[in-house]
């Protein structure tokens, strides 16, 4: 236990140990929060299909030859969210779910396909699984881009936060808020936008494959116990900081990726809140 | 004999959903005080004008005009339960209170007049003492009350009722019409979408049958 304690804080002294650390919290903080909202108004495969959408425009901006691909791939993404959020669902004429399957099927496949043909790098398939799951992208940011997750994290929460009492009226019942003078489609909106920040975000993290299972797992687990949207929303925050500050550091012990490391803590969490979920419903 | 004066105004009003127009160049009034009962066969458009004049389906074609300066956060409503709502996990108060969302006066937390207005409402539907029980655990007739209790919140001026008694025991829905039967002594303006036409047609002051402006309408 000593030399893990040592071993530990001799990576601390990295700062791009210390820099994957913030930004892992502060993703995994604000993915939770807007997850909730998400998993319950039964948009869970959105936040699927952003990410792969994402990882499109980041293909783009790296055919572009950008330095900062940020500029594409933020922009883009949160075009597609309001559409997909804002515009499926409501229009019956193309199915919800399959107009997702067909944008995010679509912009893998474009994606890969762009990283193929004007390959920069000797190494496309590295590359590929590199921005696809992650595995080290957290730990090569830049100073620029942990200060620009720092910014968008600290705007996603006070959205959050001032818009909290919003937000739930108009998961729990958009027709309702509209009906009783809630202007539902400004924030839908808006709920678009910071969902669609929130994954290009969280791709840093661990990877466009896996940023789904950063909005979903925490919320689920989080109401597997606990029972009013309140305690829901701070359970699956705290258990989202949680199994990325657990998930980072094994990673960096351990020598694991990233990303599925996270993802694999997340799932243990699930599990155990599961089990707790079905003691008390005995009880 | 009271003055009638429109609440709310439909004029040529045409709805629909895809390319189905389920209203047809409808010319109605809702007045001020009125306790309006819509009935007809499914399919026949009563919801879908409950729908319209809530705002939440905009019209083909003609207009739907709320009068005497009514505005939208002075609505009460009540829709059927939908399909997220009912493993939702939220507590009945906090669900109760989110009817002052549309009000004005912007607040991250409630004041001490809402809870109290709140519970008012809580206690008018009988669901004060699941105040701190989560909603998805609770039967179909008590959710029911839970967002009555809500739309009461709301309601300042003109509630609207979606099939209301659904899912309810006879004792409930007792209480859910004597409920509404005092808010329209009141002052309230009451528009109810029902198939329970015998029990609607003792309070009702008017009576709004789409079967009859279906036939017409063709």
């Amino acid at each position: 236990m000593p030399e893990l304690v040592e071993k530990l804080s001799f990576y601390l002294e990295f700062p791009f140990v210390r820099y994957a650390i913030i930004v892992g919290v502060l993703v995994s903080l604000c993915s939770s929060l807007l997850g909730v909202t998400l998993v319950l108004k039964r948009y869970s495969y959105i936040g699927d299909g952003l990410s792969h959408v994402a990882f499109g425009a980041l293909s783009i901006a790296a055919v572009l030859k950008l330095t900062n691909n940020m500029f594409v791939v933020l922009p883009v993404t949160i075009a597609v969210a309001i559409l997909l959020l804002c515009r499926v669902g409501r229009d019956t004429r193309i199915k919800g779910d399959s107009a997702i399957a067909m944008v995010s099927v679509g912009a893998l496949a474009i994606g890969y396909l762009l990283m193929n043909i004007f390959s920069t790098s000797a190494n496309v398939s590295g590359d590929v699984c590199t921005t696809l799951f992650g595995s080290t992208s957290i730990l090569t940011l830049k100073i620029e881009e942990v200060y620009l997750c720092v910014a968008l994290s600290c705007v996603v929460l006070l959205v959050f936060i001032l818009f909290y009492h919003k937000i739930f009226a108009i998961t729990f019942d958009e027709k309702f808020a509209q009906a009783t003078g809630v202007n539902a489609t400004f924030f839908n909106l808006l709920i678009a936008v910071v969902i669609a920040v929130i994954i290009v975000l969280a791709m840093n993290l661990v990877g466009a494959l896996l940023v789904s299972a950063l909005v979903v797992f925490p919320s689920l687990s989080a109401m597997r116990v606990f029972k009013s949207f309140f305690s829901v929303t701070v359970a699956a925050a705290v258990f989202s900081v949680m199994c990325s500050l657990v998930g980072i550091l094994i990673a960096i012990l351990a020598g694991t990726p990233v990303g599925s490391t996270i993802v694999a803590m997340d799932i243990v969490a699930f599990l155990l809140c599961y089990v707790m979920g079905l003691i008390r419903g005995r009880a | 004999m009271n003055e009638i004066i429109p609440l709310i105004r439909c004029r040529q009003l045409t709805l629909g959903y895809g390319n189905k127009e389920v209203v047809r160049d409808l010319d109605y009034d809702v007045n001020v005080e009125d306790y309006l009962c819509v009935i007809g066969r499914n399919g026949s458009g009563k919801t879908t004008f409950l729908r319209g004049i809530a705002g939440l389906l905009p019209p083909r074609s003609g207009t739907i005009e709320l009068c005497e300066d009514l505005k939208r956060s002075e609505i009460g409503f009540l829709p059927q339960i939908s399909v997220v709502q009912r493993d939702f996990p939220a507590s009945v108060e906090e669900i109760v209170l989110s009817a002052f969302q549309g009000k004005k006066g912007f607040l991250p937390f409630y004041g001490k007049a809402r809870r109290e207005r709140a519970m008012e409402c809580m206690a008018l539907t009988r669901t004060e003492s699941l105040r701190k029980s989560c909603f998805r655990e609770l039967s179909g007739g008590q959710k029911q009350r839970v967002l009555l209790a809500r739309a009461l919140c709301a309601a300042e001026r003109l509630l609207l009722l979606d099939e209301p008694v659904t899912g309810l025991d006879p004792e409930s829905a007792e209480t859910m019409y004597r409920v509404v039967k005092d808010l329209h002594r009141n002052g309230m303006t009451i528009v109810m979408v029902t198939h329970d036409v015998d029990a609607a047609l003792n309070d009702a002051t008017r009576v709004m049958n789409f079967d009859q402006i279906a036939a017409k309408g063709k």
